[in-house]
């Protein structure tokens, strides 16, 4: 290693320990921890609820059909998706537009990738407690026929963990197009969120899209990351489109689809960097 | 032996597009720089003088790896800030004034630690730069406050520790001293001052639109205007531009019209404005005859002399001397 890179490098770990304190002081600085809970924890699991709710509902509350447990871990899981994605691209419009440092941090040598993954971890933080208890409640409350001890561990952790990185790297490329879109551009983070809810087999098999829309689907990461935890947790798959892929073969399209992801909300991210310092853009601010 | 320039621009240019709404007529940019060719020597307090929208903050911002510049290059301690933005950003940091910023839910404390971090600077040294700092500026007492609950210029105050914290070899300050009382200005000044003086090879740019700033503080100084540098040297080799000129300052009652005065004969240089209730005219004449004719003059338009002082040069006289009008006119239109 030389001289240099092991400079970035040193830069690379302070940026992501600076701005993993960073997240958890905005994260978790509510006055009132009343507030704090409400938000980090009541609303997502709320939102994660509705659907399972309107099922329960229109099927007249049955449990043992096998789109149930599907629906619950698909909501349960996509918790993840608002928080992580939110809370790396947020990160911008906080910097720049609420306090006003976002060019004195990019003054500093920082390296930004890090900075940005640092600022989403306190999200995610809260975001897999919301999971946890979402998933909890399933279990006790709706008969949610997982077994946290038995399910498939091998399988599970490597789905669920390049899944992960993969929603924190389309959280980079949010954050991009953020750094280069002026105002209105708060809940980017919620519409892209509700466009992939569609498109990655949340809430239905992808097998009832459109064949175009299922095109798109089977190209997203995020679709094999809710299979395969599915799969993981349940043991079974619902999705004819999705059946005849082995857990292999849903581990290694997962995998290279989130390298393709990556490579990508990475190149996107430095070409939005590059139109906002041709702009002006990075201590643009918009709001007031 | 030739020493790296701290800060080099070659023929560096800023041209603005301009979003306009429809039906608008008028150019579509705006040329914020041009042609700017600035040399600046390791060591130095340098300084850049020019009114609003010269193109100062620009011209920071280029050179502190914010803003691509759209002709030209620039090098900051010898390395391209376009081409290798990370490797100027290890050596530089930046405050600009006039702007209150900062985590409002953090302290001051952990604002200015948090930056630390980013340097990476240890923890004892981390300690003991913010303590210094704060006393500095005056918010020793403040560590553990809230920065929301700072005052605007306490905030601004804070930003102006921050940007000392990683001892940078070159320090770029937009105006440090916009909006902050005289008094912590001075200090503030004083400080700028002692921190470039005791540091060998340490460099400052400061942006000012205060004369008397750029004069007391600055090694050297250029002087620019609609993103051109007019000149470049020391205060007191601009001043000596004006060596032999007159140049008086006239106050009188209030005066309706001052345009005529630059048509004066021998009035080689004219500005002139309202202040509280009177007029002030500055003149650079060719020479002190050409005073009775601008006594006349005040006297033809109805007014009468409050007061009559020559002066010697200031930079603001070399100013309206390069630009035919005064750095603080816009402030007071006549
Ligand atoms: N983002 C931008 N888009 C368009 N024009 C801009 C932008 N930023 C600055 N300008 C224009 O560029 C010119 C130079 O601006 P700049 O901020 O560099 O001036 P300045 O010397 O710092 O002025 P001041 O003393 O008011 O801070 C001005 O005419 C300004 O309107
Ligand atoms: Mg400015």
């Amino acid at each position: 290693m030389t001289v240099l890179q092991r400079e970035s490098w040193r830069e690379s770990l302070r940026s992501l320990k600076v701005a993993t304190w960073l997240g958890w002081q905005i994260e978790s600085n509510w006055t009132d921890p009343f507030l704090f809970a409400v938000y980090s924890l009541i609303k997502p699991i709320a939102g994660a609820m509705i659907l399972v709710v309107m099922y329960l509902v229109v099927s007249g509350g049955q449990t043992d059909n096998p789109i149930f447990p599907y629906i619950y871990l698909g909501n349960a899981f996509y918790i993840y998706v608002g928080s992580v994605l939110m809370g790396i691209s947020y990160a911008v419009i906080e910097d720049r537009e609420h306090y006003g440092v976002l060019k004195y941090i990019y003054v500093s040598p920082i390296q930004v990738y890090f900075y940005l993954l640092g600022r989403g971890v306190a999200r995610t933080l809260t975001g897999t407690i919301a999971v946890i208890i979402t998933l909890v409640f399933g279990v006790l409350v709706f008969k949610l026929p997982v077994n946290f001890l038995k399910m498939n561990h091998a399988l599970f952790w490597p789905v669920f963990l390049i899944g992960l990185a993969g929603l924190a790297l389309v959280g980079i490329l949010l954050a991009g197009l953020t750094l280069i879109t002026a105002r209105h551009n708060y809940f980017m983070g919620e519409a892209v969120a509700g466009a992939l809810y569609l498109l990655c087999g949340a809430v239905f098999p992808l097998d009832v899209l459109p064949k175009v829309l299922q095109y798109i689907g089977l190209g997203l990461p995020m679709t094999y990351w809710l299979e395969g935890v599915r799969r993981a947790m349940l043991g079974t798959s619902v999705s004819p489109v999705l059946a005849p892929f082995t857990h292999e073969t849903i581990l290694i399209i997962l995998f290279s689809s989130t390298l393709c992801v990556g490579a990508i909300s990475l190149g996107f991210y430095r070409w939005c960097e590059r139109r906002a310092k041709e702009k002006g853009l990075i201590d643009m601010q918009t709001m007031y | 032996m030739s020493q790296t320039l701290a800060i080099k621009t070659e023929h560096l240019g800023r041209i603005y597009q301009i979003k306009r709404k429809r039906g608008e007529s008028g150019p579509a940019t705006l040329v914020a720089l041009e042609d700017v060719n600035l040399e600046v020597r390791q060591g130095e307090l340098f300084g850049l003088l020019g009114p609003n929208g010269a193109g100062k903050t620009t011209l920071i911002k280029i050179l502190t790896t914010l803003l691509t510049p759209t002709s030209g290059r620039a090098f900051v301690d010898g390395i391209d800030v376009v081409e290798n933005p990370q490797e100027v950003r290890r050596r530089i940091n930046m405050v600009s004034g006039g702007e209150s910023c900062g985590y409002g839910l953090l302290t001051v404390e952990e604002n200015l630690w948090m930056f630390t971090q980013f340097y990476g600077l240890d923890f004892k040294t981390a300690r003991e730069r913010i303590q210094s700092m704060l006393e500095v500026v005056g918010l020793a007492d403040r560590a553990k406050t809230k920065a929301y609950h700072l005052s605007t210029g306490m905030k601004q105050k804070m930003n102006f520790a921050r940007g000392f914290l990683n001892d940078p070899q070159i320090l770029f300050l937009d105006e440090p001293t916009l909006g902050l009382d005289v008094q912590t200005s001075r200090i503030l000044r004083d400080f700028v001052k002692r921190w470039v003086r005791e540091r060998p090879g340490k460099t400052i740019l400061l942006t000012t639109h205060y004369m008397a700033e750029a004069d007391e503080l600055c090694d050297r100084v250029a002087i620019i205007d609609q993103g051109r540098i007019l000149a470049c040297d020391t205060p007191a080799n601009l001043k000596r531009r004006l060596q032999g000129a007159s140049i008086f300052k006239l106050q009188t009652t209030p005066l309706d019209t001052l345009e005529h005065f630059k048509q004066l004969p021998g009035v080689s240089q004219f500005a002139g404005h309202r202040r509280n209730g009177h007029t002030e005219l500055n003149f650079i004449l060719e020479d002190e005859n050409a005073l009775v004719k601008v006594l006349d003059a005040v006297q033809a338009k109805g007014g009468h002399l409050l007061s009559l002082e020559k002066r010697e040069p200031t930079l603001e006289d070399v100013f309206i001397h390069l630009v035919g009008r005064g750095l603080s006119d816009e402030e007071n239109p006549t």
